[in-house]
């Protein structure tokens, strides 16, 4: 379904976990604006974290496999290839509202951003696509830093219905989410076609909107 | 009955249905469109056999891909020459066809920045819920209109549903007294407030901008003000209706007229706070101690005053901070404590959504007139934010200000702010703009934006490094 909308139920997610140990990531960073030419929602993964990935610039259509790696950069070492959470640091998501920065991660394969906070807009763009971002307070992020920095292969079971984070050790954080947020993900639910349901409270507002407001309609 | 903040009347007056969550149906007024973030929403409505609502409540412009050099603007969208970006251009004006949207395509004097365009046109009024797929949205704010950004999947959500759902966000108000110094700009105001709450500081707030040097900026100056709220990590910024905004608004285009005007105008006047509306955070700031303010990092909250110096990160409070100051001065190669007037320049950006209304044009000609750009400086460029900015600027004769300065004199659009077109800065070069965000490679890979106001931009390019203007005497 190119350029289609995938909302892919979220349920549990185990897999490993990543860092990205810098606060205040904006969106820039997550996914440069020459690759917001395109006119799809799919093909932004390997130009994640673009800048910080490669040590070229990086431009739409290019064969990325045969681009310079930056070595020091964590998502290219090898024993976070394949990892599905990110642990981040403060204010993450933070600048424009595009859209393709969470794409750009889901194409990657995160499905789960930790973080201390996030931006506003990205923190609701991430739900609408199936994507789970979870704000743990600064100390618990901390902790995750170190454990995934100490044990190479590090994962995280993120069980979305019981709103619990598993650690390795058997340790069990719990995390906060919207009941309606929840309730979309766990069944990967269209949220227009809920709105559409409600189109009849839709259009008593509007008849009513018309009487006071009438230059808005005319 | 509680008081109620501006933001709590617009809410209200926009709540369609509210779940036992919180999450509400927020009914949307007006939503605005360009060419980036719309092509996959429109995608969305095919692939559902969905239409838009209401065609009518939508309006589209494209700007951020759009070229600004005369060459390549005057032979129309084919004259775009990144195939990619045309085929995004020419994606707008198809699916605007396609759904009935009214759009002010590439050949349009009424097209510009949709933020310049919108509040230009009367197509932004006050009371209205304002949305579009842009973090910029905030800046219709200063209208007395509750502005958002939006992503994609709400782009689509909008256009389907006239409708979007959210959860009712926290009052600030960010009370400034006071005169603002000769010298010293809205833009400046507002680069000192994101250096004073930091760019989360706002999180999970909607902020009213009040006090008395607010309701003495003017209309243009205000929008810069509510440009940058989203810098502060509000989504919406707000400033209350008053004179100023009703004499803004009356006989733009789109605004109502006649008996409707009048009806509209006194619907209008109610958008204020109520005095002690209760605020969950209140914070003052001082207006007269703001000097013009520069930028030194990678990060909007990383500025300091024109006569400051760059931060040493041993000084900073917390080991994140003093991280993130090391990292903001290795990318843009400069040391702790130099001297904020010592940075030398390569280019100079008059435009962007914060800065390229016409008030902007004409204080930053004001301060050129006359002189010439220095030797040093690679490229100074003025790039109007709409057609009809360009042509009132061109019948003031400000574009031959700028011309025999040495600036060049662009068309309309985003440009430079973000280089999504060919307007961008080479590695390592410095560039005072008058945008909103110096992030990382943001105005070109490797790039080093100072964001400033237009006058210090303009000194700047007349310098080649900044220069405080209260003192500045100019040099020929
Ligand atoms: S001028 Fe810059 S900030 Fe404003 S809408 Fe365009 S790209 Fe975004």
């Amino acid at each position: 379904m190119e350029g289609g909308k995938v909302m892919e139920p979220f349920t549990l997610q185990k897999g490993i976990v990543a860092p990205m140990d810098r606060a205040n990531v904006d969106t820039d960073l997550i996914i440069p604006k020459q690759f917001l030419k395109s006119i799809k929602r799919t093909g932004f993964g390997p130009n994640l974290f673009d800048t910080l990935r490669y040590m070229d610039e990086g431009q739409p259509g290019m064969d990325n496999s045969n681009r310079p790696l930056n070595s020091d950069f964590a998502l290219n070492q090898k024993r976070y290839q394949g990892a599905s959470i990110l642990v981040a640091r403060e204010n993450f998501g933070c600048g424009s509202s595009r859209e393709h920065a969470p794409w750009a991660l889901l194409g990657y394969g995160i499905r789960v951003i930790i973080a201390p906070s996030f931006a506003d807009i990205f923190f609701n763009n991430c739900f609408k696509n199936g994507m789970l971002p979870i704000v743990q307070p600064e100390q618990m992020v901390a902790a995750l830093f170190a454990e995934m920095y100490a044990a190479p292969g590090y994962t995280l079971e993120v069980d979305l219905e019981s709103q619990q984070i598993r650690k390795p050790s058997g340790e069990i954080v719990t995390f906060k989410v919207d009941a309606f947020r929840k309730h979309c993900l766990l069944n990967g639910l269209d949220d227009i076609g809920l709105t559409l349901e409600k189109k009849d409270a839709i259009l008593a507002y509007e008849a009513q909107r018309r009487q006071v407001t009438p230059w808005l309609f005319s | 009955m509680a008081r109620k903040t501006l933001y709590d009347k617009l809410w209200e007056a926009h709540l369609v249905e509210k779940q036992p969550d919180g999450t509400s149906l927020i009914y949307i007024d007006r939503h605005l469109l360009h060419e980036v973030t719309s092509p996959q929403a429109f995608e969305g409505l095919r692939l559902q056999g969905r239409g838009p609502w209401n065609p009518e409540a939508n309006l589209a412009t494209p700007d951020h891909n759009v070229p600004t050099s005369f060459a390549e603007r005057s032979s129309g969208i084919d004259g775009i020459q990144d195939p990619i970006s045309r085929l995004q251009v020419q994606t707008l004006d198809e699916n605007c066809r396609l759904f009935n949207i009214r759009e002010f395509g590439m050949d349009d004097e009424r097209q510009g920045i949709v933020h310049v365009m919108g509040p230009e046109q009367g197509v932004t009024l006050p009371g209205m819920t304002i949305v579009c797929g842009d973090s910029h949205t905030s800046t219709h704010g200063a209208l007395g209109a509750l502005a958002q950004g939006i992503g994609t999947s709400e782009v689509e959500h909008v256009l389907a549903t006239q409708c979007l759902l959210q959860k009712k966000m926290k009052n600030m108000l960010i009370k400034v007294e006071g005169k603002l110094g000769p010298g010293v700009t809205a833009k400046d105001l507002v680069l000192y407030i994101i250096g004073h709450i930091g760019t989360a500081g706002g999180t999970g707030y909607t902020i009213e901008f009040g006090g008395s040097t607010i309701r003495s900026l003017s209309m243009e100056g205000r929008m810069t003000v509510c440009n940058m709220a989203i810098e502060a990590g509000a989504r919406a910024g707000l400033v209350a209706v008053d004179e100023k905004t009703l004499a803004y608004v009356e006989n733009k285009p789109f605004a109502p007229k006649g008996a409707m005007w009048e009806q509209a105008k006194a619907y209008w006047q109610q958008l204020v706070s109520d005095d002690d509306a209760e605020f969950d955070k209140v914070i003052a700031i001082d207006a007269a101690v703001i000097e013009p303010q520069v930028s030194w990092g990678t990060s909007p909250e990383m500025v300091t005053g024109v006569t400051g110096t760059v931060p040493d990160p041993e000084k900073a409070q917390t080991e994140t901070q003093a991280e993130g100051i090391t990292n903001a001065l290795n990318y843009m190669g400069l040391k702790a404590d130099q001297k904020m007037i010592d940075i030398k320049l390569d280019r100079v950006f008059i435009g962007s959504c914060t800065n390229s209304r016409i008030e902007d044009l004409r204080a930053a000609a004001e301060v050129v007139k006359g002189h010439r750009v220095a030797t040093t400086i690679k490229q100074a460029m003025v790039v109007p934010g709409s057609g009809l900015v360009k042509k009132q600027a061109e019948q003031e004769g400000l574009d031959t200000v700028f011309k025999e300065a040495g600036f060049e004199w662009r068309e309309p659009g985003c440009s430079m702010c973000l280089a999504m077109n060919e307007d961008k800065l080479g590695k390592g070069e410095h560039c005072a703009s008058t945008s909103n965000r110096n992030f990382e490679g943001r105005q070109g890979f490797g790039g080093r934006t100072h964001l400033v106001s237009p006058i210090m931009a303009a000194s700047a390019a007349i310098a080649g490094h900044f220069v405080d203007i209260r003192t500045w005497k100019g040099e020929k």
